[in-house]
């Protein structure tokens, strides 16, 4: 592993990059500190951001020298183990509408942005990920579920990374330069991400489909925004599941009328869980989330 | 309650921002120069955090409907009563049915218009400032439009005379060319050691793109120490593993262009990040417009809370006078 950095973000801020790779391990990992920091209730901290593969925390220095806060956290970064750490989440069941019209139109619109401006995004990751056809790289991506492994860019983004061994990942660069426009719900893939766009605005990450219901919503009209207008939580399982056409209309259609709920189950696991058997944990998953 | 005549360029409700919803992806909003926008907080006798009106470039004509105090502070962009010229940095009188509107900006880019009692709005997630882009906070989570109508709160804790001004000495000038101080950090040893002492060593000119989600730089290309990409990050050299973005911090996406974010902008994303700007000079970048300059200062920790400390002394003794 890693030795982890402890950067100053200006005044404000603490960035802790635990490695420079992405690992489930070390999303766990930055997990299982920042919870316990929050837990701790120091104070001064205003923020506790965990990410990817690092965390941040913004602070208050009239109440917090910064010096004190990186000694507080590495004490942490030694003595947390994700060993002992329990994650209590949701699993949800994420309708996607693949190689849909709204995502079609808006790639095909940056095509001088990309890579491979002769075929869709969805040829392209299919063909540098080794798959014969797009059917195939989305039956991957729909077959085991995702982590939620950070939330940010805007409001209530996900950033989600698959729970299966390091060479079944899916890997994809991003736009050469990014898109000005990206659809609401845009459903895309950047670095060993998918991430699903809270609202229409820039981006850069491959797209590939739209979700049917909102992440996002700030006048919190349906069941799942009651308490929050982003849906989304760090440590959530999200499930990508292929709907057609018809399926997605109804979906709106409930949308709409206010009466859509997301299908959820709770959840509570272990980092070791997953980490020992991740098909059989993926399975496990799916058979209780849909049972 | 305050009519809308003419909203001006870029004008919007903000306070001292929405904190403590990072985590979810919410950025703070709030104003961008905190300094200004205090002293005229301070100006009308109210409550530190009671929402203003930021007003960007081009001035706003509004109409007051009742009797108030008003202060405008931060860059120049000369205000008028009722086509009157009328000092910034003092406390106003306003009479119900007097006009204020603005002058072309002479310096800086940004003032604040504060008013006895605070701008209304309701308070979305603890705060009154306006996210544009997700359309939270603010009135109707927006810029003002043409006719709109502003409550005028209760914030107000204490009576100024009107005259009170602030003293010269602790009036910032703004001029075409900025020093901003950074701390060099955050995942600086992307770049190579060379392309570093090249982002100290230029003038970097600020672009058309330059608002309250973030200012973007010409200057040079700075380049990436080469490497074989980690897991994950994808395959530009100045992709990272998608991370969190301070406010303020500085990230040079292929190595074109430079950009810092600010208020408004994205939490996080898969870009390196070089420095971060001291929140002391965060005040001052507020008041940069296109075409100026800015040169970057490297400082470390120590520094940036002593230039931390200076503010909030300097507001300390605005408010030492105002109570005198």
């Amino acid at each position: 592993m890693t030795v982890a950095r402890y950067e100053y973000g200006g005044d404000e801020f603490v960035f802790v990059e635990l490695s420079e790779t992405m690992d489930l391990n070390i999303n766990f990992k930055a997990m299982a500190i920042t919870s316990q920091l929050k837990e701790e209730n120091l104070p001064g901290i205003l923020d506790i951001c965990p990410s990817n593969a690092s965390y941040m925390i913004r602070f208050d220095p009239d109440r917090i020298h910064p010096d004190k806060l990186i000694s507080k956290l590495k004490e942490l970064e030694q003595s947390v183990s994700i060993d002992d750490f329990e994650i209590s989440s949701r699993m949800v069941d994420v309708p996607v509408l693949f190689d849909d019209p709204w995502t079609h139109e808006a790639l095909m619109r940056f095509r001088d942005r990309h890579q491979d401006p002769d075929s869709t995004d969805l040829e392209y990751v299919a063909r540098i990920n080794g798959f014969d056809s797009k059917e195939e790289l989305i039956k991957a991506i729909t077959d085991s579920p995702y982590l939620v492994s950070m939330i940010g860019f805007v409001p209530g983004l996900p950033w989600c990374y698959q729970m299966v061994p390091r060479e079944r990942q899916i890997e994809a660069p991003k736009y050469v330069r990014p898109r000005t426009f990206t659809p609401e719900r845009a459903f895309g893939l950047g670095g060993a991400f998918t991430v699903i766009y809270p609202v229409q605005g820039a981006g850069g990450y491959q797209l590939f489909g739209t979700a049917a219901a909102p992440i996002f919503d700030k006048d919190q009209r349906t069941y799942d925004f009651k308490d929050s207008i982003t849906f989304p939580r760090q440590g959530d399982i999200f499930r990508y599941r292929s709907i057609d056409q018809k399926e997605y209309e109804e979906i709106r259609k409930t949308v709409e009328d206010g009466t859509f709920r997301y299908l959820t189950k709770d959840i509570t696991f272990t980092p070791k869980q997953v980490l020992d058997d991740p098909k059989g944990f993926s399975e496990e998953v799916l058979r209780r989330l849909y049972a | 309650m305050i009519h809308v005549i003419n909203p001006g360029l870029e004008t919007t409700v903000q306070d001292t921002g929405r904190i403590g919803f990072y985590e979810v992806g919410m950025p703070p909003s709030g104003a961008m120069d905190k300094y200004s926008y205090t002293a005229g907080n301070l100006l009308v006798g109210n409550n530190e955090s009671a929402a203003s009106l930021e007003i960007t470039y081009l001035g706003p004509e509004l109409e007051f409907q009742e009797d108030t105090i008003i202060a405008v502070t931060g860059g120049e962009i000369p205000p008028k009563i009722n086509g009157e010229s009328v000092p910034m940095w003092e406390a106003l009188e306003i009479k119900a049915g007097d006009k204020l509107s603005f002058d072309f900006v002479k310096q800086g880019a940004r003032v604040y218009l504060a008013v006895a009692g605070g701008i209304d709005v309701p308070e979305i997630m603890n705060s009154r400032s306006t996210y544009t882009l997700c359309g939270i906070g603010g009135l109707n989570g927006g810029k003002l439009q043409v006719n709109d109508k502003l409550e005028v709160g209760n914030e107000k804790i204490r009576d100024v005379k009107p005259g009170t001004r602030i003293a010269d000495h602790l009036i910032p000038s703004f001029d075409k060319h900025h020093e901003i101080r950074v701390v060099l950090g955050l995942c600086s040893y992307r770049l190579t050691e060379e392309s570093k002492d090249r982002f100290f060593s230029i003038d970097w000119k600020v672009t058309p793109e330059a608002n309250r989600v973030g200012y973007r730089f010409k200057g040079e290309r700075l380049n990436f120490v080469e490497r074989e990409q980690p897991f994950g990050a994808g395959s530009n050299p100045s992709n990272v593993v998608d991370l969190g973005y301070p406010i303020g911090s500085i990230q040079v996406p292929d190595g074109v262009e430079p950009i810092a974010l600010l208020n408004d902008a994205v939490t996080g994303g898969g870009y390196a990040t070089i420095a971060t700007i001291i929140s002391a000079d965060l005040n001052k970048l507020g008041q940069v417009k296109t075409n100026e300059t800015v040169r970057f200062v490297s400082v470390d920790i120590d520094e940036a809370l002593a230039a931390r400390n200076e503010v909030k002394e300097k507001l300390a003794e605005i408010k030492q006078n105002l109570s005198k």
